[in-house]
């Protein structure tokens, strides 16, 4: 992708339950503005890999580098400090209060207000909000109870949240599942346009292939914890481990891109 | 030497009957996930029952079948209750099962004062273990040796039970997996029952065994329960091996404490506690606990700032109550002064409960601690009125700074034990310390200044004082730091991604909601003119519950109208009859099971005419698939 120093790079990073080896000597990089998938069947270390990376799991070993900055071992809010945006495998939002305040609760974090006992939160950083929420096409939601949001919107609204410090990095756990096949569609188009224009740098975990294929421009193969292959979408299309992994598996890429691939 | 191994025996023969009633409110949270707080109430019943056995129908039964007897008898008492009351809040949020079993409690404590009246019975001493054992010269009861064997020994059947029999192991299963369990074809209703039925079976025999120990009173309940709560907070609640560890430590700390801190034995406990809480956050042995169930979950709509109607109606209001000292007599204003100070008590708490959803159970420390500032600054300083007020609520921001740092690091049923053991050790404390506090007797005319002395200037002073704390706490709660709060208290995760520290949000609320009691408390003190422990009790603490609860805890400000409605039914209530308890423990049962969503609460969802019930129903399905 490009020559400059990478984003985030990591190095070694492993972690273990009991005797299960859930992610091992993984290592990686991803570069301002670039898409990186990461993939692998059930159980292949995913979503452990994944939250090591912003501190919701700490590594057994291994170093996670973002901005050239040691982040191992410290907690989410600090490295959401540093400017990680990040949504969820199932939604996380506040559901008692409306979409705007979901927002404007990460600004005020954004801004470091969380202790100010006296201003009205209801009329601050509106426009702010606003934009954002203009951003991922919900600004007709901004009154609406989050409560009552559909699936969906509750994920282009955690899109929004990730995006309102700034992020330089974003990392989307399997950002579409439980989203219909439309709609997934729309928020990775969406992602990516935004990806490109303010030089973020996305990583994703992803179930559909389509998807993958369609937006990352790099992928990470893994597969029982171990980093098995690591390309471009075509490089790893041909790779016949991968291949491997997923055939019993009924892959859906497999079906419908035939031809990109010998049999 | 022979002192101390004495003194560790009989910490040992204590350890026993807080080992079995720990033991049976652990079965019976493990599976139910209810922490019954009756259970401090089957306990004394146990020894209640036992007494009248072993009195009447020793001939019959003899003094062991009484015991067993006694222990079976509240078993299927246990059993009804569970029937009747538990299985139509198995779903409800935490607090209300804490707090409707507290209900239970209150009118089990004056139903035995009906029947077997106000005074200690002393029971018969148990056949064949009357004497004591000569140790180098010491005195060891046989008794208590009977009951350090007995400990282990239950240890080791419930053990048998739980490994080896097919009851067992379902139990253990739904212990892991109630709804899996439910799915594999067992009947959920009667293995809740039967949990139930043993957990209340322990701790009725263990209240049975006591009785050649100690008297049995009509106050034991509530003393057995925190005790069993710090058990189970050391030793890890679900875990049987735990709560006898916990139990023996307990006990041994409890023995030798005395001996270490003669006057304030109990924060020797309370230091063990706050070391094992720091280390292993879920006890000795526990293991972490899903994120607990949302605690309101029963509206969706957002909280929005009142609009200016709203306002007008609220200037209103106020304007009348101010007016009242033109119309009322001393009494009255009295009074109104007294609801007025419970006006900001109330508050305090509901601000800790609805934006932060902490539910605490010892709130009165806060309250008692200001009202004790007071009387120090104003008696032992000799400081003027303005400055005991401005200085007295200090002391309740310390002690809400020091347990409020241990009791955040916890959640859910955790929080509430915590919080309500806290309480406990400032109440003993201020009952132990007599040179300090002057114990029972109190701190004695503690009386405002002459600019405060009528009844009207200090209605006013408290109406002034409440409409400044309610003010506050409304501004906090709209302000970057309430939503801040609101946002840990929906959904922890989220707020953690976005920066904020969920701890330390919810440290600065306790510290905000003591201060603001204390200020209550301050008040308080002026008020009677003399402090009490009374004031940092348990009764008080859950008061304050009852009025959050019944003004509705989804609200903004429902706490107002509760205290209000609360506090004048409860002064009216206790003139009316002699029996309270047992009125105002129904009163608790009844709204947690019919009217959970308090009068401010229901006047909203009349008043926005929404299937709101619907979407809240949808809203918590979701919220508990996320979790």
């Amino acid at each position: 992708m490009s020559a400059s120093k990478p984003l985030l790079s990591v190095e070694g990073l492993s972690k273990s339950y009991g005797g299960v080896h859930a992610v091992r000597g993984v290592s990686f990089s991803l570069f301002a503005g670039e898409i990186l998938a990461l993939i692998g069947p059930n159980g292949a270390g995913k979503s452990t890999c994944f939250n090591m990376l912003n501190g919701q799991t700490t590594p057994d070993a291994g170093l996670v580098h973002l901005l050239g900055r040691d982040v191992t071992g410290m907690r989410p809010r600090e490295v959401w400090r540093l400017g990680v945006g990040r949504t969820f495998q199932i939604t996380a939002t506040f559901p008692t209060m409306t979409v705007r305040e979901n927002i404007q609760v990460a600004l005020s974090s954004h801004d470091r207000k969380l202790f100010n006992l006296t201003a009205s939160m209801p009329s601050s950083a509106l426009s702010e909000a606003d934009r954002l929420l203009e951003l991922v096409g919900m600004g007709g939601f901004a009154k609406r109870a989050c409560g009552e949001l559909a699936y969906g919107d509750l994920k282009r609204l955690e899109l929004a949240v990730a995006l309102a410090n700034e992020p330089k990095l974003l990392l989307m756990d399997e950002p579409t599942a439980g989203m219909a096949p439309r709609e997934r569609i729309e928020l990775m188009r969406l992602t990516a346009q935004i990806a490109k224009e303010k030089s973020i740098g996305v990583l994703f975990t992803e179930h559909d292939m389509d998807v993958v294929f369609e937006h990352a421009d790099r992928i990470l193969v893994l597969n029982r914890g171990n980093l098995i292959a690591e390309g471009s979408p075509e490089d790893v299309r041909k790779n016949t481990e991968v291949r491997a992994i997923y055939l019993g598996e009924g892959l859906v890429y497999d079906a419908r891109h035939r031809e990109g691939a010998a049999p | 030497m022979a002192f101390y191994v004495v003194q560790f025996l009989t910490g040992l023969a204590s350890a026993a009957s807080l080992f079995l009633v720990a033991s049976g409110l652990s079965i019976i949270f493990g599976v139910t996930r209810i922490v019954n707080f009756a259970h401090g109430a089957f306990y004394m019943l146990g020894a209640y029952v036992a007494f009248t056995l072993t009195e009447r129908f020793s001939g019959a039964l003899g003094f062991w079948g009484s015991i067993v007897a006694a222990a079976l008898i509240v078993a299927a008492i246990g059993v009804l209750v569970e029937m009747l009351l538990l299985r139509r809040i198995y779903h409800a949020p935490e607090l209300f099962q804490l707090l409707a079993t507290f209900g239970l409690t209150l009118m089990v404590e004056d139903l035995v004062v009906l029947n077997w009246g106000p005074n200690d019975l002393v029971g018969p001493r148990a056949p064949g273990l009357k004497g004591a054992i000569d140790f180098f010269g010491q005195r060891i009861p046989s008794y208590d040796l009977f009951l350090i064997v007995l400990g282990p020994a239950v240890l080791g059947l419930l053990w048998l039970v739980f490994q080896r029999t097919r009851w067992g192991v379902l139990v253990r299963a739904a212990t892991q997996d109630r709804d899996m369990v439910a799915a594999l074809g067992v009947n959920q209703k009667w293995l809740f029952t039967s949990v139930f039925a043993l957990g209340v079976f322990l701790a009725a025999l263990a209240g049975a065994l006591q009785i050649p120990r100690d008297a049995v009173n009509h106050a034991m309940d509530l003393r057995v329960i925190v005790d069993v709560f710090v058990v189970v907070v050391i030793g890890g609640l679900g875990s049987i091996l735990g709560a006898f560890v916990a139990a023996v430590l307990v006990s041994e700390l409890n023995a030798f404490g005395i001996l270490i801190f003669p006057k304030i034995s109990i924060i020797l406990v309370f230091l063990v506690m706050a070391v094992v809480l720091i280390v292993r956050p879920w006890g000795l042995l526990g293991k972490a606990e899903a994120p607990a169930r949302r605690t309101p979950g029963l509206a969706v709509h957002p909280w929005r700032p009142l609009t200016s109607n709203e306002r007008i109606a609220a200037a209103i209001a106020l304007l009348v109550a101010a007016s009242l000292p033109l119309v009322a007599g001393n009494y009255a204003l009295t009074v109104g002064a007294e609801i007025a100070i419970f006006v900001i008590f109330a508050a305090s708490l509901h601000f800790l409960m609805s934006v932060g959803g902490l539910a605490s159970f010892g709130h009165a420390a806060y309250f008692g601690l200001g009202a004790y500032g007071v009387a120090f600054v104003a008696k032992l300083a000799g400081l003027p009125m303005i400055a005991a007020l401005l200085l007295g609520p200090v002391l309740g921001l310390l002690g809400a700074a020091v347990f409020g740092f241990f009791a955040v690091q916890l959640s859910g049923v955790y929080f509430a034990m915590l919080t309500l053991a806290f309480a406990q050790i400032v109440w003993s404390i201020a009952f132990q310390w007599v040179e300090l506090t002057g114990g029972d007797n109190g701190i004695l005319s503690v009386w405002p200044e002459r600019w405060a002395g009528s009844p009207s200037h200090f209605y006013w002073l408290s109406l002034g004082v409440a409409v400044l704390a309610v003010g506050f706490l409304r501004i906090a709660t709209f302000a970057p730091f309430g939503f801040a709060l609101r946002a840990n208290r929906d959904s922890p995760l989220r707020s953690e991604a976005i920066g904020i520290d969920g701890k330390r949000i919810q440290w600065a609320a306790f510290v905000i909601a003591g201060t603001v009691a204390g200020i209550g408390g301050a008040l308080f003190a002026y008020l009677k003119g003399s402090v009490f422990p009374d004031v940092l009790g348990i009764p008080l603490s859950v008061d304050a519950l009852v009025m959050v609860l019944l003004g509705g805890v989804e609200t903004v400000s429902g706490a107002i109208v509760g205290a209000i409605v609360y506090k004048a039914l409860s002064i009216w209530l206790v003139s009316q009859t002699e029996w309270s308890k047992l009125v105002l423990g129904a009163f608790i049962v009844l709204m947690v099971v019919a009217f959970p969503k308090g009068i401010v609460g229901t006047v909203e969802s009349i008043w926005r005419r929404r299937p709101s019930s619907v979407k809240a129903a949808v809203l918590a399905s979701k919220i508990e698939s996320a979790e």
